[in-house]
């Protein structure tokens, strides 16, 4: 112990405090003792900054504006107006495109379905890459929602699909193709565990995420049965020239690090009534959507004629809002 | 009242100034801790900057150590309880003051797991959205929430049980029993509750199979009571070297019994388990398969998981036979049963639970040296925490830190400020 003199009016690490374990003194502060324990802190101080000099190059730093924006349900149609003033202005500023940022908000009477045809589908990946660009994935690191499954005949298990297929010629003989991306589904695991109700599902079936509240805790990526969540790693770059800049809050705005993102059906698009990028690209129509609560569309005919239909991972329980066909 | 409050203001000054005064051991060991520590924040700086791209986490493998020394964590704190149930259920009078020293303990692994948690969160910025009445709590959807409530809970409580009880023998007066006794009571429940809810963030994943087990909450509990008193023995004997604090052999051996049965007991439940898996072999045995022996040429962590089986193995044989009466052979099964859990709960328990993905993949997760300082950073933060809460507890149960001593330089009368108090 270097304690040693007392006196009680100074301040320093000595004091009444001193007895120890191994027997301390009681310790005042001199001259020699007061260099000392400032020429610690000081170093201490260094050490601190030197250690979080990374920091510097934190680029963006968020605006008080962004940091206090509120749930999404929370905010009033002048709040959204504002949120969305300010997105335009961030991607104007950085893709130097102006967007056309929209809030989609879920129609009456409808409830989003997706029926895919398995006979049809020849793995080409047109749907995985049209997906990207109108939703401003990210290009590097890559950010995709679809996962095409070449899958050996007689099997619908994707454990035993292929994810790395680089066939020259699509499709392969005894080979059969599975895309699998959100399945939207009725009872969906990712909502249930999200800590801060950043994701959830909307009248129309479409599960959605508020990316300016997710808290990238990866929670619904570990409890999604189909891997469709993807979490972004670092600042996603797209190209300035591959912006779409027709956007939505919920779809397909550029989003920030540090969230998790994935397949919303097109919501910039199906609800202003147009088909899914991945739907419209499709060149042997094997994908089709549509509003399951009007009997007269094309997935409502799907599911009541044909004889087989197959939701992925029924014993899951998640009743998915996807459905997998075959020409019979 | 206000008297009161500057009484406490001073126990708390003179407790922070003596966690700066020591012997050149002490420097020494608190230098080491705190350069880690720095180089943790500068590894967690660059994290901030560029994202979790600097962990070797991926969308296929999701969670990684991160998660993992969470979940080792939960269960060190939890067994501070194992410590409490001996002293207020069975009087065991040999283990009385030592309670102290396991709910400190709790209360620095609980400050570790909130970091661990911290640092895997994408948004640090936005932790305020689990906040209740400010941000939108999912709570009682989410098993996180629980986790939030309950870890919080739980470090509220030992902070208040040791706070209290170390700040009645500073004032040298009988701690009053509807103070703290309820507490006691309910921080024993809640232990349990801790890793209990964490199991259940695994548990509750029915598209992830591995996890998706009733056995795995036991087998939490039954871990964390064997590796928590384990940490808590060797820490005892460290206290008992470095400073006059008197631990009685007889209660490291009352330990001894705890790590003992517990780990029967975790050895037995991991039979269970792998005899489910794989005598079964159905669709589902892939991630213990890819675990054990290697999947489609893949088998990262084949060599940890036999590190663990081994360890855990030649520990608990190591703690049935007499010789772990002796300290020596206790230790050695106490170091063994730590890692090998360590790993088991970790590597063992996280990691597989991603490989295969859901749809198949297989991608396999080491840790990024950037992440691991991130660890190293937070496990010395927690040492060193620790080492503080002792520096400031022994000299107070020793009665060398108390009111008594405090008259000594100033008259207690004396209304003056707390910097000239001391």
């Amino acid at each position: 112990m270097s304690c040693s003199s007392n006196s009680p009016n100074s301040g320093g690490c000595g004091g009444g405090g001193c007895g120890s374990g191994s027997g301390g003194h009681e310790h005042g502060m001199d001259r020699r003792s007061f260099l000392r324990t400032s020429s610690v802190a000081v170093a201490g101080v260094a050490a601190l900054a030197a250690s979080l000099a990374p920091l510097r190059d934190l680029t963006d730093v968020g605006t008080a504006e962004q940091f206090f924006q509120k749930h999404y349900k929370k905010l009033t149609p002048e709040d959204m107006e504002k949120v969305l003033a300010r997105i335009t202005r961030e991607v104007e500023k950085q893709y130097e495109v102006r967007p056309h940022v929209r809030d989609y908000k879920a129609m009456d009477g409808v409830e989003f379905v997706y029926a895919l045809n398995l006979t049809r589908c020849i793995g080409c990946r047109k749907c995985v890459h049209a997906c990207v660009a109108e939703n401003n994935q990210s290009r590097n690191p890559e950010i995709q929602y679809i996962r095409v499954l070449k899958m050996p005949h007689g099997s619908m298990d994707p454990e035993k699909g292929d994810h790395n297929y680089t066939s020259e010629l699509v499709p392969e003989k005894g080979s059969f193709y599975m895309p699998v991306q959100c399945q939207q589904c009725v009872n969906p695991p990712c909502v249930k565990v999200c800590p801060v109700k950043a994701t959830w599902q909307e009248s129309d079936g479409i599960t959605v995420i508020d990316y300016d509240w997710c808290i990238g805790c990866r929670y619904c990526e570990a409890a999604c049965p189909y891997f469709a969540r993807r979490f972004n790693f670092t600042k996603p770059s797209i190209p300035k020239d591959q912006i779409n800049p027709n956007m939505s809050y919920l779809g397909n705005r550029p989003r920030p690090q540090g969230v998790v993102e994935k397949c919303h059906f097109c919501i910039q698009r199906t609800r202003a009534g147009k088909y899914p990028a991945c739907m419209e690209v499709c060149p042997t129509g094997a994908r089709k959507f549509g509003n399951i609560l009007d009997p007269d569309s094309e997935v409502s005919h799907i599911l009541k004629t044909k004889r087989v239909f197959i939701q992925l991972k029924e014993e899951v329980g998640t009743s998915p809002r996807f459905f997998y066909y075959f020409d019979v | 009242m206000i008297k009161a409050a500057k009484n406490y203001l001073t126990f708390l000054a003179r407790c922070g100034r003596i966690a700066f005064v020591g012997d050149w051991r002490y420097y020494a060991w608190m230098g080491a801790l705190t350069l880690v520590c720095l180089v943790g924040l500068n590894a967690y700086a660059k994290q901030l900057v560029h994202g979790l791209i600097t962990t070797g986490m991926t969308d296929q493998v999701s969670w990684g150590v991160y998660i993992a020394n969470f979940t080792f964590m939960v269960g060190v704190a939890a067994a501070a309880a194992m410590l409490v149930i001996p002293v207020y259920i069975y009087d065991n009078e040999e283990l009385h003051d030592l309670v102290i020293f396991g709910e400190l303990l709790a209360v620095a692994a609980i400050i570790m797991c909130l970091l661990f948690v911290t640092v895997d969160l994408g948004r640090p910025d936005r932790f305020w959205h689990m906040i209740p009445g400010v941000g939108e709590f999912n709570f009682p959807g989410s098993m996180l929430s629980w986790d939030v409530v309950v870890l919080n809970g739980y470090l509220l409580l030992n902070v208040h049980i040791c706070g209290y009880l170390l700040y009645c023998r500073y004032q040298n007066r009988t701690p009053s029993k509807w103070f703290y006794i309820p507490f006691v009571f309910i921080a024993i429940g809640w232990a349990i509750s801790i890793h209990t809810v964490t199991a259940f963030l695994y548990v509750g994943l029915g598209g992830r199979h591995f996890w998706n087990s009733a056995i795995v909450g036991p087998r939490f509990i039954a871990s964390a009571f064997t590796a928590g008193p384990a940490l808590i023995i060797l820490a005892l004997q460290v206290i008992r070297k470095v400073t006059e604090y008197r631990i009685t052999d007889k209660a490291l051996l009352t330990l001894r019994s705890i790590v003992q049965v517990s780990m029967i007991i975790n050895v037995f439940l991991l039979a269970n388990e792998v005899f489910k898996e794989f005598y079964s072999k159905t669709a589902h045995v892939a991630s213990a398969e890819y675990l054990y022996f290697g999947l489609h040429g893949f088998s990262g962590l084949v060599g940890w998981i036999w590190t663990a089986v081994a360890f855990n193995l030649i520990a608990m044989v190591i703690l049935i036979l007499p010789v772990s009466r002796s300290l020596k052979w206790l230790d050695v099964a106490c170091v063994l049963a730590i890692v090998g859990i360590w790993i088991e709960k970790g590597m063992g328990l996280v990691i597989p639970g991603f490989i295969p993905t859901p749809l198949g993949e297989i991608v396999e997760y080491t840790p990024s040296w950037n992440e691991t300082l991130v660890c190293l950073g937070i496990w010395a933060f927690g040492l060193l925490c620790y080492t503080i809460f002792l520096r400031m507890a022994i000299p107070i149960l020793q009665g060398k830190l108390s009111k008594s001593s405090e008259t000594q330089s100033v008259p207690d009368t004396t209304p003056a400020p707390i910097t000239s108090q001391v």
